[in-house]
C-alpha cells in the first residue's frame, strides 16, 4: 500500500464541503457587529470522501488491541467487548442529557446504583462515587477525602501521605495537587514495601499511605495486614491505587486486606476500551466512615425511585461536572453483567497464570529482579548476555520488527532497564508463545547480530522518531508556511 | 468457557504444568489465607451476549432521549448535529483500542490527530499553543486557575458569578487544597459587574476568569475586563463555547492568555454529560507551564515528518510530585470526535451552524415574549441560550411541557434564585421552526 503522510489542512481546496445542513427556516436577525470575530477560523475544506480516507489512512498507522498483543504493564490492556460499543451508543444512553428531570433519566441512574453496588461487592467497600475522569482523578478525590476525614476529626496537621518508590508517578503528583507532601518509602530487597522503614516515617503528620497491591513489580504485598495496622495504629488512612485490580476480582479484597480508600480504572480491570488514551473512568470507593465525605451529587434510591442528592454537608464538593463519564460506565456495566462472579474470578485466574507463564519462559534469557511468583504481571530487567549493550529501549523499538507492542519499559523506576509485561487474560497461548519467541530471537540477535537491534524499528510507517529535538523546537501546530516547500 | 478468555482447560494445562501446580488456584498461595476471599462474590450469574443486551436495551428504554424528544436544554451540555462520518472515525477500532501513543512509531495515526486536534483548537481559540485535551470544561477551568498561580507566583483567582456553576464548584474543590483564595464577582443585569471587577482586581490576583456567552447565554463584555487584569499583570482566561467560535471573536482577539472551554459540542454525544473534553490553548510564553499531554513534530531516521509527546519533562511520569498536573491522559477519542467534527464542518460549516443557533435561538426568544407574558431577563447579546423570566411557575412550566413530549430549559432556581421562575432555554441548528412554535404555543397556553 502507498505510504500516506499528508497532514488534513493539506488536502483543503476551497470550495469543498463534507458537511450538509438543513436549509435555514427561520429569519435571519442581526448580530452585535463588535463581537463578530474578524477572520474565520482556517479549518480544513474538504469533501466527505477526503474526510474519511484521511481518517482511515492515518487509523493505519496506529497499533491496538484489535490488531495483537498489547502487554503495556499496569495498563491492562484487555479485549475490548464489542456488545459494550454497541450498548455504550444506544439512543437511551448516548443521547440524554444530565440535567433532564430524573424521571426521565431512571434507567441511566439505574445503572450507575447498581454499578456501585457491584463494584462495592468486588472491593469489598461501602460506598462508591463514579464521578471521577480517570485514575488520576480518583487518586486526587481519595486523597481529598483522607484529607477532609482528618479535618473533620480536628487533625489539620496531618498532610503528610506516604507513596512507596515503586509507586506510579501519578501518585505523588496526585498528593501535590492536593497540597499534600510526599513522604518516599525504600522497597526491601524483595520489592515489599520495608516495615522498619514504614515504622520509621510514622508521626502524627502522616494522613495516611498510599498502596498499589500487587504493586507495580507485580508482586502481592503479602505483609499487607501488618501495613494496615502500623498505619491505622497511628492515624493515618490506606489508600489503594486500583491500576493493577485485574489480578485479584474475586480472589481478596482491599476492603478485607484493611484499605480504607480506593479507586479503581474501568478502562483497565473493566474493559472499557483506552481510546487511544482516554476517556477513562476512575471510580472511587470507601470505606463505611468515609461515605460522608464522597462527592455530590451522590446517586439514591426512594420509594423505587432514583434521584440525585447535593445535600451532603460533609462532602468533598465536585470533582468534574456532572456525574462521571457515563459512556464508560455503561461499558463496565455490560463486562461484569457478562462475566459475573466466576467469569470475573477466571479474568483474575488466567490473568496470572498467564504472567507466571510467560516470565518462566522469558527468565533464562533477561534478567528477573524479583523471582517469585507474580501476580497479572512482572518485570524483567536487562539482557542476562549482552556483549554489545543493549539497552531496553532497543529492545521495544526491535519488537515493533515483529508487529509486536513492548512492555512498558523503564518502570518501575526502581529495576534498571525494567520491562514491565502483562499480557492480560484474553491472550491466547498462541499469542504469548510468539512474543515470547520474538523476545528470545531479540535475545539472540544481541548476540549475534546487535545491529539489527540497534537500528530497529524497520518496519514501521516511520523509522526511529526524534524525541529530543521536538522538545527543543517544539513545532505543535500546523502552519501554512511549514509546508510551501 | 467464556467468549473474551480463549483458554481451554488444555491450555490451562500446558500453563500449570509449567510452573508446577496443579490448579489455578494454587498460584494465589503466597496470599495470606486471612485475607482470600473464601465465598464468591455476590454478583450476578455470567450471561449470554443476548441477555446483556436485553438488560441494557430495557435500561436505555427507560430514559427519554433526545433522538425522540425536541430538546431545549443546555446549561453546558449540547444537543448539537453530530455527521455520520464523526461515528464512523471514533469506531474505528485501530484508534479506539490503542492507549497512550508511548510508541510513536506505531501510533503515528492518534498523534497526528492530536496534532491536528491542537492546530484546530489554536485556530478556533486565536491561541498560540493547545494541548492535547483536558477531562472536560470544568477541570480545564481548575488546570487553568492553576497554571496562572503557578506563572505568576499569586495565590487569588477571580470567577465571574455568570462562570458555569459546576465549573465554579470544581475550581472551588480543587483551589481549596491549593490554599489559593478564590472571589467570586458578582454579575448585574446579565453579565459580569465591570464595576466590581474594578475593584477586586489587585496585584494579588493571578487570573480571571470569565465565560463568553456566559452561562445564561449572554456575551460578555471583554475589553474592559481585560484591560483591568493586565494593567495589575495578571492573566485573563477566558471559558468560551467552541461553536460559539464560527461567529464570534475568538479568545486570542480579546487578549485572553487562556482560552478553555467543554468541547463536547464538537461531535461528542450528550451521554448523560461524560465523556466529553477540556481544551486548553494559551500564549506562547505559557507553553511550558501548561498541564497534559502536547504532541509535537519531529522527524524520523530517514527525514521523513512524524509526530511525538513532547515537552514531557512537565509531566508526572517523569516530575513526579514536581509536576504542572497529575493528569496522564487526555480525552483521546474525544479530541478525535472534535477533529473530526471540525474536519466535516470545516470554515463554513462551523459558520453555517453557528449562523442557525443564533438564528433559531433568537427566533424562539422573541416568539416566547411576543405575547408580553414571558420576558427575556435582560435584553442583552445572546448566542443559543437566553434565560425566560415569567408569573408562571419553573416546575409548573417543565412539567406541562415534559406531559407534552418537550424537554424544556433548564431551571434556575437553584443557581439564580434572583431570576423569578428563571428558565434557560437552548436553541441549537437541530430544533426546527416547527418545533419551536409548539414550544411557544405551550407556553401561551399556561400564562
Amino acid at each position: 500500500m502507498r505510504e500516506y503522510n499528508k497532514l488534513i489542512f493539506e488536502c483543503s481546496v476551497a470550495g469543498r464541503r463534507a458537511y450538509s445542513l438543513p436549509r435555514a427556516d427561520v429569519p435571519s436577525y442581526e448580530l452585535p457587529q463588535n463581537l463578530v470575530r474578524s477572520e474565520a477560523a482556517e479549518l480544513p475544506e474538504v469533501s466527505e470522501p477526503d474526510v474519511i480516507r484521511h481518517y482511515t489512512n492515518l487509523s493505519q498507522k496506529n497499533y491496538a488491541v484489535d490488531l495483537g498483543i498489547y502487554p503495556l504493564g499496569s495498563c491492562t490492556m484487555k479485549y475490548n467487548p464489542k456488545i459494550n460499543e454497541e450498548a455504550a451508543r444506544m439512543p437511551g444512553f448516548a443521547e440524554i442529557h444530565p440535567l433532564q428531570p430524573v424521571e426521565t433519566v431512571q434507567g441511566a441512574l439505574q445503572l450507575m446504583w447498581e454499578l456501585e453496588n457491584m463494584l462495592c461487592e468486588i472491593t469489598g467497600m461501602s460506598a462508591f462515587s463514579l464521578q471521577p475522569s480517570a485514575g488520576a482523578q480518583g487518586e486526587a478525590l481519595g486523597l481529598m477525602i483522607i484529607k477532609a476525614y482528618h479535618q473533620y476529626r480536628g487533625e489539620d496537621k496531618r498532610k503528610k501521605i506516604i507513596v512507596p518508590d515503586s509507586a506510579h508517578g501519578t501518585n505523588p503528583a496526585s498528593a501535590s495537587m492536593v497540597g499534600m507532601d510526599v513522604i518516599e518509602v525504600k522497597s526491601n530487597k524483595e520489592g515489599s514495601v520495608d516495615l522498619d522503614a514504614l515504622k520509621a516515617v510514622m508521626n502524627d503528620e502522616v494522613a495516611g499511605l498510599m498502596l498499589t497491591n500487587p504493586s507495580t513489580l507485580g508482586l502481592f504485598e503479602t505483609n499487607i495486614l501488618e501495613i494496615a495496622d502500623i498505619i491505622h495504629e497511628a492515624g493515618g488512612l490506606l489508600y489503594y491505587d486500583g491500576a493493577n485490580a485485574n489480578a485479584i476480582m474475586g480472589i481478596t479484597r482491599p476492603g478485607d486486606m484493611g484499605f480504607d480508600v480506593l479507586h479503581l480504572n474501568l478502562h483497565k480491570t473493566f474493559s472499557t476500551p483506552h481510546g487511544g488514551g482516554g476517556p477513562g473512568a476512575g471510580p472511587v470507593g470507601v470505606a463505611a466512615h468515609l461515605a460522608d465525605f464522597l462527592p455530590i451529587p451522590v446517586i439514591v434510591k426512594k420509594q423505587g425511585l432514583y434521584d440525585l442528592e447535593y445535600d451532603r454537608p460533609m462532602s468533598v464538593g465536585k470533582l468534574k461536572s456532572f456525574y462521571g463519564n457515563f459512556g464508560v460506565l455503561v461499558r463496565a456495566y455490560a463486562y461484569i453483567k457478562t462475566m459475573g462472579a466466576e467469569g470475573l474470578k477466571r479474568v483474575s485466574e488466567l490473568a496470572v497464570l498467564n504472567a507466571n507463564y510467560m516470565k518462566e519462559e522469558l527468565k533464562e534469557y533477561y534478567e528477573l529482579p524479583y523471582e517469585q511468583t507474580c501476580m497479572h504481571e512482572f518485570v524483567l530487567g536487562r539482557l542476562k548476555i549482552n556483549p554489545y549493550g543493549i539497552t531496553t529501549k532497543q529492545i521495544a523499538k526491535r519488537l515493533l520488527d515483529f508487529g509486536l507492542h513492548p512492555p512498558t519499559i523503564y518502570f518501575p523506576l526502581i529495576v534498571s532497564e525494567a520491562m514491565m509485561i502483562e499480557p492480560t487474560e484474553t491472550e491466547s497461548l498462541e499469542s504469548m508463545e510468539e512474543y515470547i519467541s520474538a523476545l528470545i530471537q531479540i535475545a539472540k540477535e544481541a548476540v549475534e547480530n546487535p545491529q539489527i537491534i540497534k537500528t530497529a524499528p524497520h518496519n514501521t510507517p516511520v523509522k526511529l522518531l526524534d524525541e529530543v529535538a521536538a522538545a527543543r523546537n517544539p513545532v505543535v501546530k500546523w502552519q501554512k508556511e511549514d509546508t510551501k516547500d | 468457557m467464556f467468549p473474551y478468555l480463549p483458554a481451554t482447560l488444555e491450555d490451562e494445562k500446558v500453563i500449570l504444568n509449567r510452573l508446577g501446580l496443579n490448579t489455578a488456584d494454587e498460584v494465589f498461595q503466597h496470599i495470606p489465607d486471612t485475607i482470600r476471599l473464601k465465598k464468591e462474590l455476590k454478583l450476578e450469574q455470567p450471561k449470554s451476549e443476548l441477555e446483556v443486551e436485553g438488560i441494557l436495551k430495557n435500561l436505555s428504554g427507560r430514559n427519554l432521549d433526545a433522538g425522540n424528544t425536541p430538546f431545549f436544554l443546555g446549561a453546558g451540555i449540547y444537543d448539537h448535529y453530530i455527521p455520520s462520518t464523526v461515528r464512523f472515525a471514533v469506531s474505528r477500532s485501530e484508534f479506539y483500542t490503542a492507549y497512550t501513543p508511548y510508541q510513536p512509531e506505531i501510533s503515528q495515526g492518534t498523534l497526528q490527530v492530536i496534532f491536528e486536534y491542537q492546530t484546530m483548537i489554536c485556530e478556533l481559540t486565536g491561541m498560540d499553543v493547545s494541548n492535547a485535551s483536558l477531562y472536560d470544561g470544568a477541570s480545564a477551568a481548575a488546570e487553568a486557575a492553576l497554571l496562572a498561580t503557578d506563572s505568576t507566583r499569586r495565590k487569588q483567582i477571580l470567577v465571574s458569578e455568570t462562570v458555569h456553576p459546576d465549573a465554579r464548584r470544581v475550581l472551588s474543590t480543587f483551589l481549596n487544597h491549593q490554599n489559593v483564595e478564590l472571589v467570586t464577582v458578582p454579575m448585574r443585569e446579565g453579565v459580569t459587574d465591570l464595576e466590581a471587577v474594578k475593584n477586586a482586581v489587585s496585584a494579588k490576583t493571578a487570573a480571571i476568569l470569565i465565560q463568553t456567552p456566559n452561562f445564561l447565554g449572554y456575551m460578555e463584555e471583554i475589553a474592559e475586563v481585560e484591560k483591568l487584569i493586565h494593567q495589575n499583570k495578571g492573566l485573563l482566561i477566558l471559558s468560551v463555547d467552541p461553536i460559539s467560535l464560527g461567529l464570534f471573536k475568538s479568545p486570542g482577539e480579546w487578549g485572553a492568555d487562556i482560552a478553555i472551554g467543554e468541547g463536547q459540542s464538537l461531535g461528542n454525544s450528550m451521554s448523560f454529560g461524560g465523556p466529553g473534553l477540556g481544551f486548553m490553548a494559551c500564549t506562547k510564553s505559557l507553553m511550558r507551564k501548561m498541564p497534559g499531554r502536547i504532541v509535537g513534530q519531529t522527524k524520523d531516521a530517514e527525514g521523513r515528518r512524524g509526530f511525538v509527546s513532547t515537552l514531557q519533562t512537565r509531566e508526572q511520569h517523569i516530575r513526579r510530585e514536581k509536576a504542572t498536573s497529575n493528569i496522564c491522559s487526555n480525552q483521546a477519542l474525544n479530541a478525535l470526535a472534535a477533529s473530526v467534527y471540525l474536519t466535516t464542518m470545516g470554515k463554513r460549516g462551523l459558520q453555517e451552524v453557528a449562523r442557525q443557533c443564533y438564528d433559531k435561538s433568537h427566533y424562539a426568544a422573541s416568539t416566547i415574549t411576543a405575547s408580553g407574558k414571558y420576558r427575556l431577563a435582560y435584553e442583552k447579546p445572546f448566542f443559543k441560550e437566553f434565560p425566560i423570566i415569567s408569573t408562571v411557575s419553573s416546575e409548573r412550566i417543565q412539567n406541562t411541557l415534559l406531559h407534552k413530549g418537550i424537554i424544556g430549559g433548564y431551571s434556575l432556581n437553584r443557581d439564580y434564585p434572583e431570576l423569578e421562575n428563571g428558565i434557560l432555554y437552548c436553541v441549537t441548528e437541530k430544533r426546527t421552526r416547527q418545533e419551536i412554535d409548539v414550544l411557544t404555543r405551550i407556553l401561551e397556553e399556561m400564562a
